[in-house]
């Protein structure tokens, strides 16, 4: 059976008090805190195999380029890419996607073509892609959602024409918590042979995620809301798109032969990896593939799943909270306003509770729009949290009301 | 009374409160209690940036001073502008643009205020600040600034 206590000494983070009361820690969509094993990893890579990848002939080189390619095999793994040149190494989903959208854009989307992406995005996955289309003069269409936080699927085969190019959109939203059927949008997408990118940030943390299975054409995810270290992210795309991408950015590392006239890029993955890489994040990273698989990646799921049905019911229960968002499936997130309070002025008691939550847009202004609303309070959850503390978000609440009241 | 005087006033006032629940209740009273500004100033020509929360400030020049009126859709910082708007309306357009306003820091607001709120304190001030310059500008053209 998975104990979150057990696992909470692994963050040195979560051990410290705020304004005098032990932080409780609710803004794991923003970013997880990282167990010591990752941050040793860190530091023990400065203090031990330091140096360039993939140039020196000398041990230390070595000894980095090996960790640094163990890391790829690890998230090709985690992944169940086919081979790990699939496995494009960013700094972060944002710069994944916008890899994408530039590349990907360059070679196959033309004037009069169309992108899809959905209502519930991120912003790192519609101005990229805005971008995009203002530069190969396409059109950014958009997939509508409904008033629970679902997306409306029925004129999905609507909005896929013979203009679409692709399909780009995320697992879970980070507003609403919204488990978006993927499966559906890729299999209706690649009926229309159109390839379809996953935007993984908020999903890969709380479900399992097989390329593989799922068939999706691009997946990307941040390290840092892996428990791994910020500046790392992760791009898979499948090899005979990649292949046909020109460079994103260019410079060291990613070329093969280079004269003043001419220049032959260096073949996948490297291609997309210019100059020196995030060595010691990757580093991290891989630690935290394995922290997480060695904890149980099934029990802790099952454990989110509980804490968060356990949390939904308290925060209904709550007098004055409204959720916003009703999805069918929800994982890793609640929004919701307290009647009356602006969420800046909830967020700043809360805050001085020692309680850890998000205010504000969350980068998803179009979700905000559809709802009408500024923003939300959004309390956003990891392994390592604990019943109690989602009890000590609602005593928080509570006083806010009566504070304001 | 001049803008150093008023701030130990708030100061002294801060002092007695020996949590920040006090404070923040302080603060929240300040806000209930400020005046509402009037509906046509409350428009995107006087709202501010830099503030989670909306702020719309404005100012008019009466008699060599400018008095400020502001809000916001938050009551906390509809406190914290009720308090600029006692430090800084009813000054001359110099004492506005001089004003430290070490007071932010005495009473503890700019600690306890996350960062992007503090951002908003900042941009309040730099407006009331802009606006000092422009009203100068505006009706004491003899002393133009820079000249």
């Amino acid at each position: 059976m998975f104990d979150p206590q057990k696992v909470r000494n692994d963050f040195p983070a979560l051990q410290q008090d705020i304004y005098g009361k032990p932080l409780v820690y609710l803004d794991n969509a923003a970013t997880t805190q990282k167990p010591r094993i990752v941050i040793d990893a860190v530091s023990g890579y400065y203090e031990s195999i330091n140096s360039n990848v993939h140039r020196g002939v000398h041990y230390l080189s070595q000894k980095a380029t090996e960790a640094y390619e163990s890391a790829r095999e690890r998230v090709r793994r985690l992944l169940n890419a086919g081979h790990s040149r699939e496995i494009i190494f960013t700094r972060g989903t944002t710069e994944s996607i916008n890899l994408v959208a530039h590349s990907f854009g360059r070679a196959f989307i033309h004037e009069g073509d169309e992108v899809l992406i959905s209502a519930l995005e991120h912003h790192a996955n519609i101005v990229p892609w805005q971008m995009a289309c203002a530069e190969r003069k396409a059109m950014l269409k958009v997939i509508p959602v409904d008033d629970n936080g679902d997306l409306i699927l029925e004129n999905l085969d609507q909005l896929l024409t013979e203009k679409t190019r692709i399909v780009a959109v995320t697992c879970v939203s980070n507003a609403l918590g919204t488990v978006v059927p993927v499966r559906e949008i890729i299999r209706m997408a690649h009926t229309r042979d159109i390839p379809v990118l996953i935007d993984g940030a908020q999903g890969i943390v709380h479900m399992k995620v097989d390329v593989k299975e799922l068939d999706c054409d691009f997946f990307c995810f941040s390290g840092h809301k892996f428990y791994g270290p910020m500046g790392v992210g992760v791009l898979y795309g499948k090899e005979r798109f990649l292949e046909q991408m020109p460079p994103y950015q260019t410079g060291g590392e990613m070329i093969s032969t280079v004269t003043f006239d001419k220049v032959t890029f260096n073949e996948l993955p490297f291609r997309f990896e210019a100059g020196t890489p995030n060595v010691a994040d990757v580093i991290g990273l891989d630690k935290a593939i394995g922290y997480v698989s060695d904890t149980g990646m099934e029990e802790v799921w099952k454990y989110e799943a509980e804490l968060i049905h356990y949390a939904l019911q308290k925060l209904q229960n709550t007098p004055g909270v409204r959720i916003i968002g009703h999805p069918m499936e929800r994982m890793g997130v609640i929004s919701f306003l307290i009647e009356g309070i602006h969420p800046y002025d909830a967020g700043t008691i809360i805050d001085r509770m020692g309680v850890a939550i998000r205010t504000g847009h969350h980068c998803a202004q179009p979700v905000m729009d559809r709802f009408g609303i500024p923003g939300t309070l959004r309390a956003s959850f990891a392994l390592y949290n604990t019943i109690g503390e989602v009890d000590r978000l609602c005593e928080a609440i509570n006083l806010t009301r009566k504070m304001f009241g | 009374m001049d803008i150093r005087q008023i701030e130990q006033n708030i100061i002294s006032e801060f002092k007695a409160f020996d949590d920040w629940m006090d404070r923040y209740n302080y603060l929240i009273e300040l806000g209930k209690s400020l005046p509402l500004i009037e509906t046509h100033l409350k428009t995107d020509r006087y709202l501010i940036s830099g503030c989670q929360s909306r702020v719309w400030l404005s100012a008019s020049y009466r008699d060599g001073m400018v008095v400020f009126t502001g809000d916001s859709d938050a009551v906390i910082t509809k406190g914290i502008i009720s308090l600029l708007i006692r430090v800084l309306s009813h000054q001359t357009p110099d004492a506005i643009l001089e004003a430290k306003l070490d007071f932010i820091n005495e009473i503890g607001l700019k600690d306890h205020l996350s960062p992007t709120r503090s951002n908003g304190l900042v941009s309040m001030i730099k407006q009331m600040k802009l606006y000092a310059l422009a009203l100068k500008t505006k009706y004491e053209p003899e002393a133009k600034p820079g000249s």
